[in-house]
């Protein structure tokens, strides 16, 4: 009976062990406070943000630092306007076409493909459709067009300025140009 | 020439039809009713003929091919329409039929609006107005380009039933129950192990008990055990042994309590469920999303950046249901009630295709975390570096829950910095110092510690 005693309660004690090697809860940290900053780190709670949220927006009507104003507004007439008038700040020598690829891959390939004919991985999978060919007659794009769109999205795309900052969408733009024309 | 075609055919076969008549007619000259008769199949079959002609014919304009009109409809129409679905403009399941019997629009006033939609809109046109101001006014892309055959291509494929969905959730209750049935067999032969080993003990301790009472009954004297030393007090008298054995138990409990000393505050394995189950073996795995896509600050900053909403929200406005492999842990109806989780938190109406404006910050929970004693910086590893993001964090592309792949230790640092050389190929910033440190060192590549990777200021300051 007192074997029967000791075996349950060395059961007890190993599975209390076991179960709190739990990987859904992070580890017992050695002198907390040396992990912990003392100033905001980037995403983490904090109560003096509405609802603990420190990823914010930047307050209206401020430009954060190394940003510009984009005058164009995000209304067809304004896309109209944009394909009319905009125009790439970078000359010839500042296109870089083998950074526009690899920004390209990452960005836009998966639904408009590597060579810029609307047949990107997704495409392929069916789980998105309707990607038109960049050389498409009647869209007839054009770079002003193709920034304007980067930066505010158009019908089912998406904006995609925090992922690309003013000069990488102009490169961007740059070499969507040229698979327009090598296709 | 069709017409020429009809009136020659029933000219023929009234012609026919008289000659054979006429042979039979000869029997049958006194039967009238017999001739009107006779008039009267050969009036319906040439009725028949012409109505089957004239059908024909008229199917032959509109009928599309729907196969073809499914790729034209792919390709040049679904940006914006869903067949089931309001998304930029509306659904598009039976549209033509529709217009129709709704709105009495034909098929040249589809064609008109897929050509040149404003123009449609500027003139006057009420439906057209009506549908323009329904969807914000935003005007459709004019498509001057298809063909009258590629429009009746597309409207016969809008004006297919709606599938049936694939009999998928049969097949895997089906497998679930053949599993489950695997695993009754196995309970009952192991039932039936246990039994038959319990009626063996009993069987053994019948006979034992059997035996000492016919010992008895013969006056057998069953001798006792003598007074032996039990074994644990013999080891307990051997000096030796307790020494060698308390030398092993320090030892060994030395051993784990150093174990569980240097593994306080390292994370690896840590896999917390986060507030919205999104599983990085579909996105990056599966669908080949590069990781930078989401990402996109681990290039250019500090942090690798939890993606804003508005990333997801990128694909997901199209993409509002899961059609992918399932388990049955991770159903369909799982995945798509993450889907309505993520447009609950990012306040979109799918019905109505709008943001309400209620949003709601979704509070993931950190996984990767360095003390704040130690500096680490995204960028300098991933653009300057060049390295693969799975370096670091594991094959995160099969990873249906996210978690810490690698140990996060200075010791793991260091040794990284140790062995891997520093990416100089087309990097002028590094061209002038790896030439003088690698004459310094003697080597021809340099490793990211004989670039000065493991003073202590680089990373604790």
């Amino acid at each position: 009976m007192k074997g029967l005693i000791k075996i349950l309660v060395l059961a007890i004690m190993v599975s209390s062990v076991m179960s709190c090697n739990d990987s859904s809860a992070p580890n017992y940290q050695f002198m907390p406070n040396m992990y912990e900053s003392p100033s905001y780190e980037t995403y983490m709670a904090y109560d003096i943000f509405p609802e603990q949220q420190s990823a914010m927006l930047p307050v209206e009507g401020t430009i954060a630092r190394g940003h510009t104003l984009f005058e164009y507004g995000s209304s067809t007439a304004e896309y109209d306007r944009a394909k009319a008038e905009l125009v790439s700040p970078l000359d010839s020598t500042q296109v870089d076409f083998a950074r526009g690829k690899e920004l390209y891959d990452i960005y836009c390939s998966t639904c408009h493909g590597t060579k810029g004919d609307g047949q990107g991985n997704l495409v392929k999978r069916e789980k998105i459709a309707g990607i038109p060919k960049y050389n498409d007659a009647a869209r007839a794009i054009n770079e002003g067009s193709i920034y304007h769109v980067i930066y505010y999205g158009k019908n089912a795309m998406g904006s995609h300025k925090n992922q690309l900052r003013e000069e990488e969408r102009w490169q961007v733009a740059a070499y969507v140009m040229k698979l327009k024309a090598d296709l | 020439m069709l017409l020429l075609c009809e009136i020659f055919i029933t000219e023929y076969c009234s012609i026919c039809m008289k000659k054979s008549y006429q042979s039979i007619e000869g029997n049958l000259t006194n039967d009238m009713k017999q001739v009107i008769n006779r008039k009267l199949t050969a009036r319906s079959l040439l009725l028949g003929l012409i109505f089957l002609l004239t059908f024909s014919t008229s199917l032959f304009a509109q009928d599309g091919d729907p196969a073809k009109g499914k790729a034209l409809f792919n390709t040049n129409c679904a940006a914006c329409h869903s067949l089931d679905k309001k998304m930029t403009g509306p659904a598009l399941r039976f549209v033509e039929q529709r217009l129709t019997n709704d709105e009495g629009l034909d098929r040249d006033w589809i064609a008109a609006w897929i050509r040149n939609s404003s123009a449609v809109v500027k003139s006057g046109d009420a439906y057209g107005n009506k549908i323009f101001n329904e969807y914000g006014g935003a005007a459709m892309t004019a498509m001057p380009q298809l063909s009258d055959q590629d429009i009746s291509d597309i409207l016969a494929y809008t004006a297919q039933e709606k599938a049936a969905p694939p009999a998928n959730a049969g097949g895997a209750t089906a497998q679930t129950a053949a599993q489950s049935e695997g695993g009754i067999s196995n309970d009952l032969v192991l039932g039936a192990l246990a039994i038959l080993f319990v009626l063996l003990a009993i069987g053994l301790i019948m006979v034992n008990r059997t035996l000492r009472r016919f010992a008895k009954a013969n006056n057998v004297e069953i001798p006792e055990d003598a007074q032996r030393k039990p074994l644990w007090k013999a080891f307990v008298q051997n000096q030796f042994l307790m020494l060698v054995v308390a030398i092993f138990f320090l030892l060994s409990s030395a051993y784990f309590a150093y174990g569980y000393f240097m593994q306080l505050g390292i994370d690896q394995g840590y896999q917390p469920v986060q507030p919205i189950h999104f599983s990085h073996k579909i996105h990056a795995g599966d669908n080949g999303i590069d990781c930078k896509y989401c990402h996109s600050s681990a290039r250019v900053s500090k942090t690798s950046g939890i993606p804003s909403l508005n990333v997801c929200m990128n694909c997901h406005k199209s993409v509002y249901e899961y059609n992918g492999e399932t388990t049955a842990e991770y159903s369909k109806e799982f995945y798509d009630a993450e889907i309505k989780k993520l447009y609950a938190a990012v306040g979109w109406d799918d019905d109505n295709q709008e943001y309400t404006g209620e949003t709601q910050p979704v509070k993931w929970v950190r996984i990767h975390n360095l003390p704040d004693f130690a500096y680490f910086n995204h960028s300098q590893h991933v653009s300057v570096a060049g390295l693969e993001c799975q370096t670091c964090h594991g094959p995160v592309e099969e990873m249906e829950i996210m978690y810490q792949y690698s140990p996060l230790t200075m010791g793991w640092c260091i040794n990284c910095h140790r062995e891997t050389n520093v990416k100089v190929k087309d990097n002028e910033y590094y061209t002038k110092i790896h030439e003088e440190l690698s004459k310094k060192y003697g080597v021809d590549q340099l490793t990211a510690a004989q670039m000065g990777g493991l003073e202590c200021g680089k990373c604790h300051y």
